[in-house]
């Protein structure tokens, strides 16, 4: 039934399981970053999400920042918060069952939604993104089905956040895979008392790691601010699904986590034209599937 | 407490005699708001029904029959079981008359059970559901501000009779966004529009991009939209990017609030027509009353907390009237008056349980002729009460013959 | 703890005066409290506690954290709502009929997840639960997110009247003390003493010769039966059942409930549970205050006090 529809409108139906893909692969490799060094199961990143997109809209609409600055800012002012909660409460706990890190950040995200819930109502608040973002751009197909008249229209503001989202994965993807740092903190991972007699300072390179992973989180819903309704919930309703992604891909497992994101995001274009009503559930029946299949996720080594 | 509990008791068993019953049961008029305190309709109802109620009361007087009346207030979380629960302790151990507001279909369908059950009146204001006065109607139960045939019909026929005669609809994946789409599809089809399809989309959702293409697919004119809250925004909000009000195709919000144009913003939500009950600058009566809510509230009142205002007012007259605050003798009188305050002119309770009263199709101002916040709606249309509401007798309510 | 302490020796309830003195009083606060505090909460309250109870067993004694345990107390309580609604069932036959239910939906899951551990385990049952959620939001009898409403009480046994609140706290009340007594009998048994040992260590337990799959699964139904029997209760208190009781919130919840009152103390989720549920219903009137207010303390606990109120009771105490 899929292949009877023109491909103007698969195309784009693809293209945006694409830009939602990259949000589940921005906010997975967030939470695979910060497992894979902390081993903490960062259940408040759903939380931060929320709180990037508000301090984007706070910035626009109190100090007059344009979104340009706050996609620097954001990050930057997350990252902070992270540093903050891995000093204050998180580093208390890695000696222990990594359940407790799950169990710490779930307390988390009952204060933080309850904070912003009170103070911001939870109904939602507008923001525009900036003009250059707006429209959509035209993409011709004729080269492919060898008539002129077919193009998609593709709003330019999801394909900035394709494009982006790509950008950030590879360079966080090479950061850790490739480079020097990247081999330190591959390096305190496996074994953090070598790596500290070789003089490393590593609970300040844990420190960064966290504050890096709630960055990302910041700048992801920095992107979100732009496409929906800035609400207290927003990061609620998304973390579930997002943790089926990390899953799915392999706990800890960065390439793992983009790949899958992005493939995930396009099972769940298909989904929404074959049976829409079940676009929310396919996740987890493909988690299951996988699990049975091979237990440590698909590019997870088995423990 | 002990004493209460045989008091409730004794009202219990008082409550069951009708004819019994005189005056004040345990020598006071008490009043529940129950209603969404934090999450997604908090804005529109919430906090500032508990003021509305509050001001009602200090309109009256403070005092039904000489005895004092109170409110008290809960937060049922959208959650029925959570609603039901609190409404049976407040009735059990608080010794509550009325309960109002409500907002949510499947909290006032719970607790109008309660309410039947229990002999007590509820009046629903903030939920949607016209159940609520069909097949579960109840004899002390009442729908107050708006329900979803008024939408339906409001939006609906004005809709088709400007043109727009072929709809496509994009629909909440539950019980209240299925019944929207077909109380809406049978009033397009009545007037001679027609209904291309729907897409049923899970609820929540954030990304309504696969939808909103799957409906410019279809070559509707009309996307309506049935859902509510964040969903009917984040659709609108979205739909700008896909150039679908540009290419011809106009969208339709079924269930909105002034509070969902205010997170939209004007310049997503321009054009839009929407069906209200009331809005805050129809006259100078409204604009006053909204200016001393605002004084205590911080914001202009939506059409719930008006409405629960005036629920509360119009009960306790009934009160005063039927000289008992027994739910049947209330009821009975609620049903022969004629509705009159800030909220309504002339509406009449109908014998299931709905207040009919005019209605108004608005168009959402575009940022231009907006003077500034809450500045945000056109009333291109008064519905008069007996065109707005369902009839009746074809409501399904048991309760009419 | 050693696996071989008293693994076969069952501790019998010797009865000297001061645990007869003990017994006698807290029959009589049981007795009276109804009188003194409203018994629907009471029975909601008793209903959680028991929900958080059999959740632990497999929290604290079997180590294995479900995130998807709402999916048992939610089905029962559809069922139990179903069956009195629909079918006209006695109450008795409709709470058995859930908690065969919630069994059988803890077999299946237990059958997928029970041979991974950890974060896997927890995720696995979270995915389950969201399907079953979603089967509850979808299918005919549900009455999707209105839940199902007006459930009436019928007679127990079809006799006994249970609409006054009073006579269903004491039917409740034998109901919640059952479950409890399983709950004791499963721990205190050689079962639950292998249940510990796999905890302890796995692949000793292996080595010894037991079966390991078979003891966790055996584990997960009782948790999962008694979590239907909670469930299941609760419709029949509040006459709804609700997708509320099948989300993934619950089963959050209950492991919030489980943490304060103390993992691995038999009935120290309990206490956690009265905690929660009493928060909840005094705070209720301001708003989003309850998430913060249980937040903050959450917190307090997962850093300062990990072993739960009670835990940390008995710790201070030197047992």
């Amino acid at each position: 039934m899929i292949f009877d529809l023109p491909l103007s409108y698969l195309g784009l139906q693809l293209l945006i399981g694409l830009q939602n893909g990259a949000f589940y692969a921005l906010l997975s490799l967030g939470l695979a970053v910060i497992f894979g060094m902390l081993n903490v199961i960062n259940f408040a990143h759903g939380a931060q999400y929320m709180m990037g997109a508000f301090l984007t809209w706070m910035l626009l609409d109190w100090v007059g920042v344009s979104y340009w600055w706050s996609l620097l800012l954001v990050p930057l002012a997350l990252g902070a918060f992270g540093i903050l909660i891995e000093r204050a409460l998180l580093r208390w706990l890695y000696d222990l069952d990594h359940l407790y890190g799950l169990l710490l950040t779930f307390g988390l995200v009952l204060i933080i939604e309850g904070v912003f819930v009170e103070s911001f109502g939870a109904s939602g608040l507008p923001y525009n993104k900036p003009d250059l973002l707006a429209g959509a751009q035209r993409i011709p197909l004729g080269a492919l089905t060898g008539n002129e008249k077919d193009v998609m229209m593709m709003p330019v503001y999801r394909l900035w956040i394709i494009g982006v989202s790509l950008a950030i994965c590879l360079a966080t993807w090479f950061g850790i895979e490739k480079t020097r740092l990247g081999s330190y903190l591959r390096a305190a991972t496996e074994n953090p008392m070598l790596v500290r007699a070789f003089g490393i300072n590593v609970p300040v390179m844990i420190m960064l790691t966290y504050a890096f992973g709630t960055a990302l989180a910041g700048f992801t819903g920095v992107l979100a601010a732009g496409l929906q309704a800035v609400t207290p919930h927003m990061g609620a309703n998304l973390i579930i699904v997002v943790f089926a992604v990390v899953v799915i891909g392999g706990m800890g497992s960065i390439m793992g986590s983009v790949l899958t994101g992005f493939a995930l995001g396009l099972v769940e274009a298909f989904v929404r034209i074959a049976y829409p009503e079940a676009s929310n559930i396919v996740i987890f029946v493909i988690m299951i599937v996988v699990l049975l299949v091979r237990p440590a996720g698909l590019f997870g080594r088995e423990a | 407490m002990l004493k209460r509990l045989a008091l409730a008791a004794m009202v219990g068993g008082l409550a069951a005699h009708p004819a019994a019953a005189a005056e004040i049961s345990d020598d006071a008029v008490r009043i529940g708001v129950l209603t969404d305190m934090a999450a997604v309709y908090a804005d529109l109802s919430g906090k500032g029904s508990v003021i509305a109620a509050e001001m009602a009361v200090e309109d009256f007087g403070g005092k039904a029959l000489g005895k004092p009346v109170t409110v008290i207030s809960a937060d049922h979380q959208n959650k029925a079981d959570i609603a039901a629960a609190k409404a049976r302790e407040w009735i059990d151990t608080q010794g509550v008359d009325m309960i109002t507001d409500l907002v949510t279909s499947s909290v006032a369908l719970a607790v109008s059970e309660v309410g039947r059950e229990k002999n007590r009146v509820t009046m629903v204001v903030g939920a949607a559901t016209s159940r609520l006065t069909g097949k579960d109607c109840s004899p002390v139960g009442f729908h107050w501000a708006y329900d979803t045939y008024a939408l339906a019909n409001g939006t609906g026929t004005a809709v088709v009779k400007n043109g727009g005669d072929s709809w496509f609809f994009i629909t909440a994946d539950y019980a209240f966004g299925h019944s929207l789409e077909s109380d809406v599809s049978k009033i397009v089809e009545a007037n001679g529009g027609k209904v291309l399809g729907a897409v049923r989309h899970p609820f929540p959702s954030s990304d309504f991009a696969s939808f909103l293409l799957q409906a410019q697919a279809s070559g509707a004119k009309i996307i309506g939209l049935a859902n509510a809250g964040a969903d009917t925004i984040n659709a609108i909000k979205q739909a700008s990017e896909f150039g679908i009000v540009a290419g011809g195709q106009n969208l339709a919000g079924l269930l909105m609030f002034v509070t969902d144009i205010h997170s939209l913003g004007l310049k997503s939500a321009q054009g839009l027509y929407m069906t209200t009950g009331w809005y805050w600058d129809l006259n100078d009566e409204t604009r006053k009353w909204a200016a001393r809510f605002e004084e205590k509230a911080g914001n202009k009142p939506t059409m719930v907390q008006v409405g629960v205002y005036s629920s509360v007012l119009n009960y306790l007259k009934a009160v005063e009237q039927a000289g008992t605050d027994e739910a049947t003798a209330v009821s009975t009188t609620l049903k022969s008056m004629q509705i009159d305050d800030v909220f309504a002119k002339g509406g009449k309770v109908q014998p299931n349980g709905r207040m009919a009263h005019d209605m108004y199709l608005a168009q959402v101002k575009s940022p231009a002729e907006s003077k500034g916040a809450w500045d945000y709606l056109n009333i291109a249309r008064t519905i008069p009460g007996d065109e707005a509401f369902r009839d009746p007798a074809a409501s399904g309510c048991p309760l009419v013959n | 703890m050693s696996l071989f302490d008293g693994g076969y020796t069952i501790r019998r309830f010797a009865l000297s005066p001061r645990r007869l003195a003990l017994w006698i009083l807290t029959a009589a606060v049981l007795a009276s409290l109804p009188f003194v505090v409203y018994p629907v909460f009471l029975m909601k309250a008793m209903c959680f506690m028991l929900f958080a109870c059999a959740f632990n067993l497999m929290l604290g004694f079997a180590g294995l954290l479900s995130f998807g345990h709402a999916a048992f107390f939610g089905t029962a309580s559809y069922v139990v709502a179903h069956a009195l609604k629909v079918w006209g069932l006695t109450p008795e036959l409709a709470v058995a009929l859930s908690v065969l239910a919630a069994a059988f939906l803890g077999l299946l899951f237990g059958l997928v997840a029970i041979r991974r551990q950890g974060i896997y385990f927890a995720m696995i049952t979270l995915a389950l639960s969201q399907m079953i959620f979603f089967f509850a939001l979808q299918a005919p009898f549900t009455g999707g997110e209105d839940g199902i409403q007006g459930v009436t009480r019928q007679p127990l046994f079809g006799v006994i009247d249970i609409s006054n609140n009073l006579t269903l706290y004491f039917v409740v009340l034998v109901v919640f003390l059952f479950g409890l007594f399983v709950v004791y009998r499963t721990v205190h048994s050689p079962f639950g003493q292998i249940l510990k040992a796999i905890r302890e260590s796995e692949p000793r337990a292996i080595s010894l010769g037991y079966r390991v799959d078979h003891y966790k699964l055996t584990a997960f139904v009782i948790s999962a039966a008694l979590s239907g029997l909670a469930g299941g209760t609760k419709a029949l208190i509040v006459q709804v059942a609700s997708l509320t009781d099948i989300g993934w919130q619950m089963s959050g919840e209950v492991i919030l409930m489980t943490l304060l009152g103390g993992m691995g103390t038999v009935f120290g989720p309990a206490v956690g549970a009265v905690v929660v549920v009493t928060l909840q219903n005094y705070l209720n009137a301001f708003g989003s205050l309850v998430s913060i207010v249980i937040g903050v303390i959450f917190v307090i606990c997962v850093l300062l006090f990990r072993r739960g109120i009670v835990g940390e009771i008995q710790a201070r105490i030197g047992r």
